[in-house]
């Protein structure tokens, strides 16, 4: 991959609409570069799974996603066998009454064509491609187990097939929500990066790439508020930047000029999730907008 | 500067922010050579960030790594900023004799037949307890078994009877060239649930942290074997995660892990605060989600009630079940009048003493049910 620095990285993927801080973007290079997979935790609604896609779609590779939940396992995350495609397929040979050779049915059982790729040996097969494993922190401590072998090997031996290699290792970005702590032994592999909420003139920046279409003194007042809504410190969960951007395309899809109490309690559904909030929320922002 | 080489200055660096508490091993100290020498060993910015992305492992981590880079590379005058005071814990290293209690009450136990001492032991207030006795109950936390409580998975299991398990039916009947064959049954798995213990080590409660914190470690211990996951906070003025000094295995060595990690020992109260701050931080993001939740706690709160309140009516609505444990509430004549305790009990399922080993057995009882 031919990218020459930091630098370069954040303007890749600001051409893709996703804009990075230089940390962010020094990180990436780093994980680009040195081969290691890259951790992102932090605030639900940061941007840690648009990065992923960002830099699947800068870089021109395959994103190929993995959604972690509890109990995922193996066969989710790996392969698995086609039984009912395998039962017909043996159906078919009796039928034909093809040679009654046993271990050749058999032999013929195990085939690719047979073979479901999940997610990992997808990004293996595909070879240069982007693994963006989501939210890890929900799924077991088994399974981080498991992955850490794949991340460290970039390789999967199936029994009946073979060895699956990567020939170029894909790019994997793990992203966590800090429900768990995960186990050092994975994150010791990663590199670790923390994503915070943007500041104003960046966040500005996002909603102008992201909601076009949303007038700039609606932005600004928007981002404006929405800023001063984090910096409370009595919200169950502050607003993230996808709550900021429905936020504003709520208020423009309702016409909304400039924010008044009216148009802001109406659209308050966009930007918190909960009853104590909304309360809150209406409180604060009816001192703002006085203000 | 001087002459040194840079791997040694990074190095060097690696050292003193593992000094500070976070947990750097070896190779990320070399992760951290690579990836500043990938950036460039004269950018002091691109050094900054090079390790901020191989040496932490947390936001608690980056807090420190900010702290000891800039005491490192930028402040080189007067090294280093006092370390925060010894904390004076109940059980820093544990004294194996008083001068005064250890004798005394000694006397009237030799008329008891040696069988019941343990007997007593078990239902004394271990606030009262002299060092030599609190040392031989240190050994008898050994026999608290605190099974992890369980919960049904969305997984299924091979069962002998139950539901119709069609995949395995198809997998045994493949086998059998296609042939149908024996039916397969199935039935929900079960896997241990998981129980946060959030410790109160105020000032009040300061006779109790010892034994709390020794029971906390056996949860953890025989959660462990059991597969489930226990997790450990202390509460006070803030919120420290606890976990990972309990997951050592030798309890002394647990404990004075855990003294060195909690940074308000008997202090005030603000559990309310702490309380929000566990849930905004932890709790709402999926620990507290369907766990058991232990407050160990006497409900003496500085700050506003109506908060701790507020706070034990969200946590309620996230865990599986709450359980409030009092030290005082074995006490004669204890009524739960204190603030924070009028306004947590309607939110909590539970309401048990905590005071002696007895009822640490009765607590461990509880939780696995729960």
């Amino acid at each position: 991959m031919e990218l020459a620095s930091p630098a370069d990285v954040a303007a890749r993927l600001g051409a893709t609409g996703y804009l990075s801080d230089d940390a962010l973007a020094t990180v990436t290079y780093l994980a680009l570069r040195m081969q290691r997979p890259l951790l992102l935790e932090g605030e639900p609604g940061t941007g840690k799974t648009a990065l992923a896609e960002a830099i699947a779609e800068s870089l021109g590779l395959p994103l190929v996603r993995l959604q972690c939940y509890e109990g995922i396992d193996a066969t989710q995350a790996l392969y698995d066998w086609d039984f009912p495609r395998q039962i017909l397929h043996l159906r078919a040979l009796e039928a034909a009454g093809a040679g009654a050779d046993a271990e050749e049915a058999e032999k013929s059982l195990y085939d690719a064509r047979f073979l479901l790729a999940r997610p990992v040996l997808r990004a293996l097969q595909e070879s240069p491609a982007v693994l963006l494993v989501d939210e890890v922190d929900r799924a077991d401590d088994e399974f981080e187990a498991f992955l850490l072998e794949v991340l460290s090997t970039y390789q999967v031996s199936i029994p009946e097939l073979g060895t699956v290699r990567a020939a170029i290792p894909p790019f994997v970005v793990l992203t966590s929500n800090r429900t768990r702590e995960l186990h050092d032994a994975l994150k010791r592999r990663c590199l670790y990066h923390w994503i915070d909420h943007p500041g104003l003139d960046r966040e500005v920046a996002i909603l102008r790439s992201r909601a076009p279409e949303v007038s700039e003194t609606l932005r600004r007042q928007v981002v404006g508020l929405v800023q001063q809504l984090r910096a409370r410190d009595d919200l169950q969960k502050p607003p993230g930047v996808a709550e900021t951007l429905d936020w504003a395309r709520a208020l423009h899809h309702l016409g909304t000029a400039e924010i008044d109490l009216a148009s802001a309690s109406a659209t308050l559904g966009a930007l918190v999730k909960y009853r104590e909030d909304a309360d809150r929320v209406r409180h604060a922002l009816d001192q703002m907008l006085r203000a | 500067m001087t002459e040194r080489q840079p791997d040694e200055i990074l190095l060097g660096f690696a050292r003193a922010l593992r000094a500070a508490g976070v947990p750097v091993t070896h190779d990320r100290a070399q992760g951290f050579v690579e990836a500043a020498a990938v950036l460039g060993v004269d950018d002091r910015r691109a050094t900054y960030l090079a390790g901020r992305a191989t040496l932490c492992a947390g936001p608690d981590d980056l807090e420190r790594y900010d702290q000891v880079f800039h005491a490192y590379f930028e402040a080189r005058d007067g090294l280093p900023r006092p370390r925060p005071a010894q904390p004076t814990a109940p059980f820093a290293g544990l004294p194996l004799e008083e001068s005064s209690g250890a004798g005394g009450t000694p006397d009237d136990e030799v008329l008891r037949a040696r069988a019941s001492e343990t007997e007593v032991l078990r239902q004394r207030d271990v606030s009262s307890l002299s060092a030599a006795e609190k040392h031989r109950l240190a050994g008898l936390f050994v026999t608290l078994r605190p099974r992890p409580p369980v919960r049904r998975t969305a997984r299924h299991q091979a069962w002998h009877r139950g539901d119709v398990d069609a995949s395995r039916t198809l997998r045994a009947s493949l086998r059998r060239m296609g042939e149908p064959a024996d039916i397969a049954w199935r039935r929900r798995g079960v896997r241990p649930r998981r129980v946060v213990l959030l410790v109160d080590v105020s000032g009040s409660m300061s006779g109790y942290a010892d034994a709390l914190l020794r029971l906390a470690h056996r949860f953890t211990q025989v959660g462990r074997e059991g597969g489930g996951v226990v997790e450990t906070f202390t509460v006070g003025t803030r919120l420290t995660h606890l976990t990972r000094a309990m997951r050592l295995r030798d309890p002394e060595r647990a404990l004075v892990a855990a003294g060195e990690t909690v940074p308000d020992w008997s202090g005030g109260t603000r559990l309310g605060e702490t309380l929000r701050f566990f849930l905004d931080r932890w709790g709402q993001r999926g620990m507290a989600r369907g766990a058991v939740v232990v407050v160990f706690s006497d409900g003496w709160e500085r700050g506003d009630p109506a908060l701790l309140g507020e706070q034990m009516a969200r946590l309620r609505r996230i865990a599986h079940r709450v359980v409030w444990v009092n030290p005082h509430r074995g006490k004669t004549g204890y009524e739960p009048v204190q603030q924070g305790v009028v306004a947590a009990l309607p939110h909590c399922d539970d309401f048990l003493a905590g005071h002696s080993l007895a009822t640490f057995a009765e607590l461990a009882e509880v939780v696995s049910r729960a």
